[in-house]
């Protein structure tokens, strides 16, 4: 049962069940939920027999799937993805699990719940994939559902958010592709094989100007993906459009995979690139960190407002990874999984709202806690979860994240590399510090126009805003659970990615030091690829002996 | 069970999550049972420590308690670890007595609202999170509580949310203490980067032996123990209301009045001066940082003493007091004199709290007005409540026997006679120590202008009628404070009093936070004899002013100064300037900014514009695709001419072979077309632009007369077409 095909396929295999079932919701609800359920119980086993001392993958499964180009699908599990996948079956089953996934949409719940669960094997497969060519199989099968989510399922504007969220992720994706198909090549003419494996890929490195290329390949793909100041238009515009489940699962997954590619891909492919462009990308996720959190506050649209907030949380995400320190990586982990908590538990909370009130606007609210007590109690928790209160999720990784940024300097001169990568750590955590700030005033101010003052709208006194039902309740307990459970006591999960983080980290800087050690490029693996140029025929003549 | 510490903290924290979770299907009994019994637990496990255990351990550093590792990555390790030393045990016990005496009054004053659980889940929840502050044995526990603190604050401001104003006070307490609370994240970092940890103990242990690595130079010539002491105090400053944070206090009495009691004046806003006693050793490495914490708090103490002269609700005079009294406390820690900052805060906690409760016992009876124009006359019908306010106002006034009397000298005789300072910065500590004299006089000015209002004369309420003492559980712990108000200075008193043992506080804090200062016998009788002809000056004038009612000489000043009075009336404007300084212009960049950026530039321009130009080729490419044969015959024939065109050019040739033959030049085209005989051929060997020879053969010879480098153009026309191309080379003849 702790076979990761059976992970990735489960949601697969639940969706041609539930296909089979006839129309509407009666028999595809259950079955969908009962799939999630079975997802989630399985991936539970996995965190079980995840042993947390080993750094490499584990659990790895590895079946040849087109042998004559080298393709396998190759799964395997380790202590950055671990986390992600629980994430993953753990949103999915409480999306499918509340009432209000679909948003005001009552038809199609069948199609629905196929395109969830199509999601979710796109999502499961792309964090254990470690075969290029399956990874971008599962990346680019995780766009077609959210595209009918948003399209199908969506508010008014739907197929404005749903062209402009594909188009947006699609150009990021194409370009890593050709970064992809070089690095084939490549490796092709390093090792003599054709192979897309990660492992084997995560050992050449490539001469400085193509290195640098396929990193900005690769890393536009992710910043558009997490994403990061400036390519964050299409996020704002696809939240509010989409349904409250597409919503969820936007925010609390989807977002995840810029940072993850970023971790997986981008830091142990292409390290002197990642090196050297770290520390403009480090001042746009800091520019989005406060970027974002000022635009949330402006936002008269809760919907936007939470939006935006992911595009300030996301920062600081980014900002942990690129400071290439075990705080700062294993800070940008945890705010990833509490991010998604947090701010899934939010989006939830604002699809209940609306499915309510029917509207979202900020103004349309007020003195709502005398009617949803408990949703009034739940959202409170969340709002202060995503805000970082200490005890709260959200707290450890920015602290982590803050404290490895400030740390920075010291730590990379302890580590025996006098790098320059950031010219003033202690500047850029001081201003990404300021979100603390930020965040309370843009959460506390939406919590209050939503919850408190006067209940003197007749819409807000109307019977048909109750509180939380039972199955909403369950929802919501668990979101309310976990975030106090990974404040309290986040060990547990920093436990288990520590050895992976470890590992990552080493191997970076031993690559790292390996290319400062040869600055004229690559000096053990020559890519045979690379013939010195042709001499003209006039370059030729000369050399030849003359009569 | 009872050596645990984690117990202390918990049993409010499992009150809280139960009354959360079910309060609501509790009756009120059971609900106040379960609040009180679980504060009054901690009090008595907390009162068994400090009485039983902590005794034989404080010189060891006292009792400790690790939970866990909270987390751990990297060089970073922070565990969820608990200590009681004399400095926290005392706090811990302050914060229990005072946190149960308020659950009792609160039984009384809060009997008739609708929303009983939930006041008392937050006090419970408030009450927890104190204790984490207090007993955190690293700076992110005590973060937790500082957060936890800020965020019960935030929840009882506003606990009747169903006003705008009460909501709105809420979150201005909360933002405003995240402003500072950044000081306290930075402090943090620094103190982590420079000395590898976060433990209280291991920092104190690492300032007190000198510490080479919080006194290395940081910025702009300064140690970093001085910017992260700078940086907690700005943290401080937000938690204690201190400039230029303090405007969040005052608001902050839209609260039920217990909470204002326990809150606002007896536990959370003491936190920051707890930490920087807490701190103390390393304040001690950066005089600098100390003479800032003592010159604001000399400068808080006296800008809300003035302010307070001009207001008119009961409560917000006391909030300014507490925030003038915090003052006080600031510039004993900043001078210093850690036990004499801790000592003002242990009676403060005493009589300030008793004020409040006999403000919200006056406000219980009056029907909840706070203006105090419309009291007046109260002594006689609420006598109880009359007797603790005079005992609490005379402390706070600094009558001689009284509490405050003792704590307070033992502040501004620190702040004369400290040595903290070092030679340069020697006119901090008689700037401070005068700035605290005027702010003792208007403090005893402003009280007694609050009591006579409130007590004396005429009664100008309107429900004059059904004028009620207090209920037994609101007069009890009343009662209580007012006994704590006049005797808690007995536990300080000064060595020329009572003798060398009888600084009881002083003492028991050694350990934690160093001896107390030495002030000499002859000055600290000077000082006595100087705070109590303050303290009385300022009674009697403010009894020739306000005595019975405002009178005459009252209403001559108002009339003589009207400017200056309506600014302080107006708490000098300093509301509206953070509104149009910080918070429009901010809020405003945000708008332009989301208009600007995100809608204009990124999605008009930069998105707008990629599909603008998609769509633009397509129409354009549109036009040629309407269904008209002739037209698509038409672009069939050019593009057929055009291939014509292409393919029949005459190809690169394939091979150029270019032989030197002593002085002749040799050149073969080894072309496919050449051998068909079809294409014309020129070759211009000397680079004249004639051309030397011509014609269809593909090879040709030259003789130069001379040695050099010529220039060779080979031209290659097909006359079917006529199309031709040139090929270039250098040649060297020697």
């Amino acid at each position: 049962m702790t076979d990761l095909t059976l992970t990735v396929l489960i949601p697969l295999l639940g969706a041609v069940v539930v296909i089979a079932t006839p129309r509407g919701d009666r028999t595809s609800r259950p079955i969908g939920i009962v799939v999630a359920l079975v997802s989630l119980v399985q991936s539970l086993l996995i965190l079980r027999a995840f042993d947390k001392s080993i750094g490499a993958f584990q659990l790895e499964t590895d079946r040849p799937w087109v042998p004559a180009l080298g393709i396998h699908f190759h799964l395997g599990v380790d202590g950055i993805s671990l986390w992600l996948v629980l994430l993953t079956t753990l949103m999915v089953f409480l999306t499918l699990l509340s009432p209000q996934a679909m948003g005001l949409h009552k038809t199609r719940s069948r199609e629905f719940i196929v395109a969830m669960l199509v999601l979710e094997t796109g999502m499961l497969g792309t964090f254990l994939a470690i075969d290029l060519f399956a990874f971008y199989v599962f990346w680019e099968l995780m766009l077609i559902p959210m595209y009918f989510i948003i399209g199908i399922w969506g508010g008014e504007r739907r197929l404005y958010a749903a062209i402009k969220f594909v188009i947006f992720t699609l150009v990021g994706s194409l370009l890593m592709l050709a970064a992809i198909l070089y690095l084939y090549a490549q490796v092709h003419a390093v090792t003599g094989q054709w192979t897309f494996d990660y492992a084997t890929w995560a050992t050449i490195t490539l001469p400085r100007g193509p290195e640098l290329l396929c990193f900005l390949a690769f890393t536009l793909a992710f910043m558009i993906k997490v994403p990061l100041v400036p390519l964050h238009t299409w996020l704002p515009d696809a939240h509010v459009e989409a349904p409250t489940g597409g919503s969820v699962i936007l925010a609390a997954v989807l977002l995840k995979f810029g940072a993850y590619g970023f971790l997986r891909f981008a830091l142990p492919f292409f390290p002197l690139a990642a090196q050297q462009t770290a520390p403009i990308i480090a001042w746009l996720a800091v520019a989005g960190i406060i970027f974002g959190a000022l635009m949330a506050w402006v936002q008269d649209d809760v919907k936007k407002l939470v939006a935006y907030s992911s595009v300030s949380h996301l920062g600081f995400v980014v900002l942990g990874i690129l400071v290439l320190s075990d705080k700062g990586i294993q800070g940008g982990i945890f705010q990833m999984l509490a991010h998604g908590i947090s701010t899934g538990g939010l989006f939830l909370a604002v699809g209940i709202l609306y499915d309510r009130r029917h509207t979202r606007q900020l103004a349309d609210f007020g003195g709502l806690w005398k009617k949803v007590p408990v949703l009034g109690a739940c959202f409170l928790v969340l709002v202060l979860a995503s805000a970082g209160l200490p005890g709260l999720c959200g707290f450890v990784g920015e602290f982590l994240v803050l404290s490895g940024t400030f740390t920075a300097g010291k730590d990379w001169r302890a580590s025996g590399l006098s790098s320059p990568m950031f010219g003033h750590p202690a500047l850029l955590a001081g201003l990404a510090a300021t979100a603390a700030i930020l965040a309370a005033v843009y959460l506390l101010t939406m919590y209050q126009r939503v919850m408190f003052g006067p209940l003197d709208k007749p819409e807000n006194r109307d019977p048909q805003v109750r509180d939380l039902g039972l199955r909403e309740r369950l929802v919501f307990g668990v979101l309310v659970l976990a975030a106090l459970v990974m404040g309290v006591a986040p060990q547990p999960i920093l436990e288990r990615t520590a050895a992976s983080v470890q590992a990552l980290t080493a191997s970076y800087r031993d690559r790292l030091a390996e290319a400062h050690a040869n600055p004229d490029g690559p000096a053990r693996r020559v890519i045979p690829g690379q013939r010195p140029a042709r001499p003209t025929t006039a370059q030729a003549e000369r050399a030849r002996p003359s009569r | 069970m009872l050596s645990h510490l984690r117990t202390i903290p918990l049993l409010p924290l499992l009150g809280a999550a139960y009354l959360i979770l079910v309060g609501r299907h509790h009756s009120r009994r059971a609900v106040h049972h379960i609040a009180c019994m679980a504060v009054g637990a901690a009090l008595v496990v907390s009162a068994d420590a400090f009485f039983f255990g902590l005794p034989a351990l404080v010189k060891e550093g006292g009792l400790t308690d690790v939970v866990g590792t909270w987390f751990a990555s990297g060089d970073l390790r922070v565990d969820l670890a608990l200590r009681m030393d004399a400095l926290s045990g005392l706090m811990c016990l302050v914060v229990t007595l005072v946190g149960t005496l308020i659950h009792i009054y609160s039984t009384g004053y809060m009997a008739h609202d609708k929303d009983y659980a939930r006041f008392f889940a937050y006090l419970n929840l408030f009450c927890g999170a104190m204790l984490l502050l207090v007993l955190g044995d690293n700076l992110p526990v005590m973060f937790i509580g500082w957060e936890g603190v800020g965020l019960c604050s935030y929840l009882l401001i506003g606990f009747w949310y169903g006003e705008t104003a009460n909501a709105s006070a809420g979150k201005k307490a909360f933002i405003t203490n995240r402003v500072g609370d950044l000081g306290f994240l930075i402090g943090m970092f620094l103190l982590f980067r420079a000395a590898g940890t976060l433990d209280i103990p291991a920092l104190l242990d690492t300032a007190r032996g000198g510490g080479a690595v919080l006194t290395a130079t940081l910025w702009w010539g300064q140690p970093v123990a001085f910017w992260a002491a700078l940086f907690l105090f700005f943290g401080a400053a937000g938690k204690s209301a201190q400039i230029p944070l303090y405007v969040w206090l005052p608001d902050a009495m839209a609260g039920p009045t217990p909470v204002s009691a326990l809150i606002h004046a007896a536990t959370m806003v003491t936190a920051g001066v707890y930490m920087v006693a807490r701190l103390g050793a390393m304040y001690l490495l950066a005089p600098a940082a100390l003479a800032i914490v003592a010159g604001v708090g000399a400068l808080t103490a006296l800008f809300a003493a003035v302010i307070a002269l001009g207001q008119n609700d009961f409560k917000k005079i006391l909030a300014y007091s507490t925030i003038s009294q915090l003052g006080f406390m600031f510039v004993g820690v900043g001078t210093g004199n850690f036990a004499g900052g801790i000592f003002h805060l242990f009676t403060h906690a005493f009589f300030k709290a008793g004020l409040f409760l006999c403000a919200g016992s006056v406000m219980h009876a009056l029907g909840g007005s706070g203006d105090i124009t419309r009291m007046g006359g109260l002594a006689g019908k609420l006598p109880w409540t009359t007797w603790v306010f005079r005992v609490c106002w005379l402390a706070i006034c600094g009558v001689p026997i009284f509490s405050g009397f003792f704590s307070k000298d033992a502040i501004v005789a620190g702040a004369f006679a400290t040595e903290v300072f070092g030679p340069r910065l020697a006119w901090v500590s008689p700037t401070v120590g005068a700035g605290l004299l005027a702010a003792a006089l208007g403090t005893a000015f402003y009280m007694s202008r609050l009591y006579y209002l409130v007590f004396t004369g005429e009664c100008r309420a309107d429900t004059r009628g059904h004028l009620h003492e207090s209920p037994i559980e609101m007069v009890g712990p009343l009662v209580v404070f007012g006994l704590g108000a006049f005797l808690a200075g007995m536990a300080g008193l000064p060595p020329a009093v009572g003798g060398s043992r009888a600084d009881l506080i002083g003492h028991w804090l050694a350990p934690a936070v160093g001896p107390p200062l030495e002030v000499s016998s002859g000055f600290e009788w000077r000082m006595m004899v100087a705070s109590t002809v303050i303290a009385l000056a300022g009674i009697g004038l403010a009894r020739l002013f306000f005595g019975g009612g405002a009178r005459e000489p009252a209403r001559r000043f108002v009339a003589a100064l009207p400017r200056l009075v309506a600014v302080v009336r107006s708490k000098f404007f300093v509301d509206e300037i953070y509104q149009w300084l910080v918070v429009r212009p901010l809020r405003g960049l945000s708008r332009g900014l989301f208009v600007v950026v995100d809608r204009i530039l990124i999605d008009e321009l930069l998105v707008g514009g990629w599909t603008f130009l998609v769509d633009t080729i397509g129409r354009f490419l549109r036009l040629v695709q309407v269904g008209d044969v002739q037209r698509y015959l038409a672009i069939f024939a050019m593009g057929l001419a055009a291939l014509v065109y292409v393919m029949a050019r005459p190809a690169a040739p394939s091979e150029l072979k270019i032989r030197i033959e002593g002085r002749s030049a040799v050149v073969e085209l080894g072309d496919r077309e050449a051998t068909s005989g079809k294409l014309d051929y020129g070759f211009d060997f000397d680079g004249d632009g004639r051309e030397d020879r011509s014609g269809p053969s593909p090879n040709a010879t030259w003789s130069y007369t001379r040695p050099g480098r010529y220039r060779l153009r080979i031209r290659v026309t097909d006359p079917q077409w006529s199309t031709a191309r040139t090929i270039e080379r250098t040649i060297d003849i020697r």
